[in-house]
């Protein structure tokens, strides 16, 4: 409670215990409106002058001018007591609002206070503390256990474990040892580490994923700009039915005109939007919350909501439901051992960075380091052609053998296949597999038990990548793609989908998918700006699960969302309908609109509560 | 040329949305939005008139909500 909470809760009560003390002393008419006039002014008087000001400013439909005439208008109709209870009651009402949304914005807020106070430079040779954002790239910071990485770094000294459970949701704690890269917002746990600077401050993961998370409520959701919307349609009209109540019945039927005038005010007082105003924006932003706790960062309201709604997820397949390591899984030589075929092979792409490359010499015998290839000549697309030991070896794909008319053998298989040739003569092939992620298949196992189709898209060969979607049954595979094919193919899979459809990927060459997808995530982007700007949703590590854990919060966020609006519509209606009957009296109408905003902010508050939702 | 600034006791949502909007309509203000959640407020206006416009904007805002101070 601020001191303002304080103050109008003291206001409350001594109004309180005035208004107790003139229902219980007898006094005679006049003087009866007068002892009740205190408590009145004293609990009502900020309301009744904010009336007046808006009026002034030409703001009439203000829940501060409603609650005026509401309690104006019981006292005129003699109903001294539930004038000035009625403002009592909303003054509680308002305070318990207040101080509820406080705390509940503040523990959401929690929730996604990585920031980090300080950081420990060495300068001079000496520890100082300083604000993060006055480190310089390439100072050597000092981390002590439990504290919290300020900023993006690599180890120089110590080795120990750090936990990344804010960052990456992910809560076993990493291993980490002399160059070894750290990334901000996480937190070191048990030995002091010394570690280069490699980001400033507004550059690091933190002050990025801090930055999007805060920015996420702006990107505003349909339900929540209709509720806004509802909002300012809604007032006017139940005060003009309000207006239609206190005259077309004693007017044309000739009834009291005490008894419709009450039934007036009862509408005056449930005509305040501020349950809904407030609900639905702060479920979003639990959800939200709750998901920036998972690793799923969300980057507006609008996304979560689309997500809801996905009807297939579209996922890039290499590095995103694969690991992107190659390995060898077979070699098939002709007229050779498998060893000297790998040998030449890794002796042949020896220079070459691509990831086949790389897996081929992992996988060659020792000795290749040995005798290495006297000329190399990349051909593009095709392979290499180089010159080991006097021999003319080729190594590429099978359009390499095609264009120098040699006989190629196997080709049909899994994964990658890597044809060697010796002066001429095919020397056989090394098939490269990538592997699948462990959690890929439960993941997609899981999209089909909620109804979303799983569908991959890759620039792979139509063989591996069929073998892949086999194993993780996927429900359709698009291969062969260019990068700029992604796109179209994507976008024709939209038009053939009812529903929204999401694209994950690893925002590696994908960046224009994910833009175009309904809602594009990008996966394990600590440390890619690429994938950050073009994507909706930013999954900090590289599960495939966090998907189908973002899912599901987005579903349970979007039941409390409805929830809100249902229940709390609902609830107004109902004692609207009592009150035009004249069955509910002011009393009843303020509890229910006070009731209804509380029940709607703690119903809010379980959307950040996520853990469980994930499994 | 955006800024934004903190808001302190923005007590009532709906209040929020009635300042955005009203900003919103201020002349020279490219783009507005009031946080009610994060408690900021974010202006997008005219470079050369950005504190005048400013003082409108709190202005504006005392009339929405009079509790509601910006801290600029």
């Amino acid at each position: 409670m601020t001191r303002r909470h304080k103050l109008t809760l003291a206001r409350i009560l001594i109004a309180f215990a005035l208004f107790i003390a003139a229902e219980l002393i007898p006094l005679p008419g006049i003087w009866k409106l007068c002892a009740f006039l205190v408590p009145y002014f004293l609990v009502g008087w900020d309301v009744l002058w904010r009336s007046l000001q808006n009026i002034a400013h030409g703001q009439v439909f203000d829940e501060n001018f409603l609650m005026s005439v509401a309690t104006i208008g019981a006292m005129c109709t003699g109903e001294y007591a539930e004038g000035v209870a009625v403002m009592l009651f909303y003054q509680v009402g308002e305070l318990f609002q207040s101080v509820a949304v406080g705390k509940s914005r503040k523990s959401i807020a929690a929730l996604m206070d990585i920031r980090p106070e300080y950081a420990n430079v060495l300068r001079d040779g000496e520890s100082v503390e300083v604000d993060p954002e006055d480190v310089a790239v390439g100072e050597i910071i000092v981390l002590k256990p439990g504290e919290r990485i300020p900023l993006d770094c690599v180890v120089t000294e110590g080795s120990g474990s750090v936990n990344t459970a804010a960052i990456t949701g992910e809560s076993v704690p990493r291993d980490v040892t002399v160059g070894d890269a750290l990334v901000s917002g996480t937190i070191n746990m048990n030995a002091v580490l010394r570690a280069q600077v490699t980001n400033i401050y507004a550059d690091s993961t933190v002050a990025r994923v801090l930055d999007l998370v805060e920015n996420s409520s702006e990107r505003k959701a349909r339900t929540e700009n209709f509720i806004t919307r509802f909002a300012r349609v809604y007032t006017p009209a139940v005060v003009f039915a309000a207006l239609a109540l206190a005259l077309i019945p004693p007017l044309a039927l000739g009834q009291p005109w005490a008894t419709w005038i009450h039934r007036a005010l009862v509408f005056l007082v449930v005509s305040c939007p501020c349950a809904l105003v407030i609900s639905v924006p702060l479920s979003f932003f639990g959800g939200i919350g709750g998901a920036s706790r998972r690793g799923v960062l969300v980057k507006g309201s609008n996304y979560l909501e689309t997500l809801s709604k996905a009807a297939a997820v579209v996922f890039d397949k290499t590095g995103t439901l694969t690991k992107g390591e190659f390995h060898v899984s077979a070699v098939h030589p002709v007229g050779m051992s498998g060893e000297e075929l790998l040998a030449l092979a890794a002796k042949a792409e020896k220079y070459s960075t691509h990831p086949v490359a790389r897996a081929i010499a992992a996988a060659a015998p020792a000795e290749t380091e040995e005798n290495p290839a006297d000329t190399v000549e990349e051909l593009a697309g095709l392979g290499v052609r180089a010159n080991i030991g006097g021999r003319r070896v080729l190594a590429g794909n099978s359009r390499l053998m095609e264009a120098e008319h040699i006989a190629a053998q196997g080709g049909e298989g899994d994964g990658t296949v890597v044809h060697v040739a010796v002066d001429g003569t095919y020397a056989g092939f090394v098939v490269i597999t990538d592997q699948v992620k462990e959690d890929a298949a439960p993941t997609i196992a899981r999209l089909h038990r909620m109804g979303v189709k799983a569908v991959m898209l890759t620039g792979d060969r139509r063989v591996s990548a069929q073998a892949v979607a086999r194993e993780l049954q996927m429900d359709e595979v698009l291969s062969d793609l260019m990068p700029q094919d992604k796109v179209s193919a994507l976008e024709s899979l939209m038009e053939k989908t009812g529903g929204a459809v999401a694209f994950v990927g690893d925002g590696i060459n994908d960046a224009p998918v994910l833009t175009r997808a309904d809602v594009g995530l990008a996966m394990g982007a600590m440390g890619s700006d690429a994938a950050i700007e073009a994507a909706d949703m930013v999954l900090m590590d590289d599960r495939p699960s966090r998907v189908a854990e973002a899912i599901a919060i987005s579903k349970r966020t979007m039941r409390i969302v409805y929830q809100n609006i249902v229940f709390a519509l609902a609830v107004k209606l109902t004692i609207l309908v009592l009150g035009a009957a004249g069955y509910a009296n002011m009393w009843l109408a303020v509890f229910a609109d006070v009731g209804v905003a509380m029940i709607a902010i703690l119903n809010a508050l379980r959307a950040m509560k996520v853990d469980g939702v994930g499994q | 040329m955006k800024k934004v600034y903190r808001l302190k006791d923005l007590d009532c949502a709906n209040c929020a949305a009635k300042m955005e909007r009203s900003i919103r309509k201020l002349d020279g203000v490219n783009d507005a939005s009031v946080n009610f959640l994060t408690q900021k407020m974010t202006v997008d206006a005219e470079e050369s008139r950005f504190e005048e416009i400013m003082d409108e904007v709190v202005k504006l805002c005392r009339k929405v909500e009079p509790d509601c101070v910006i801290c600029r």
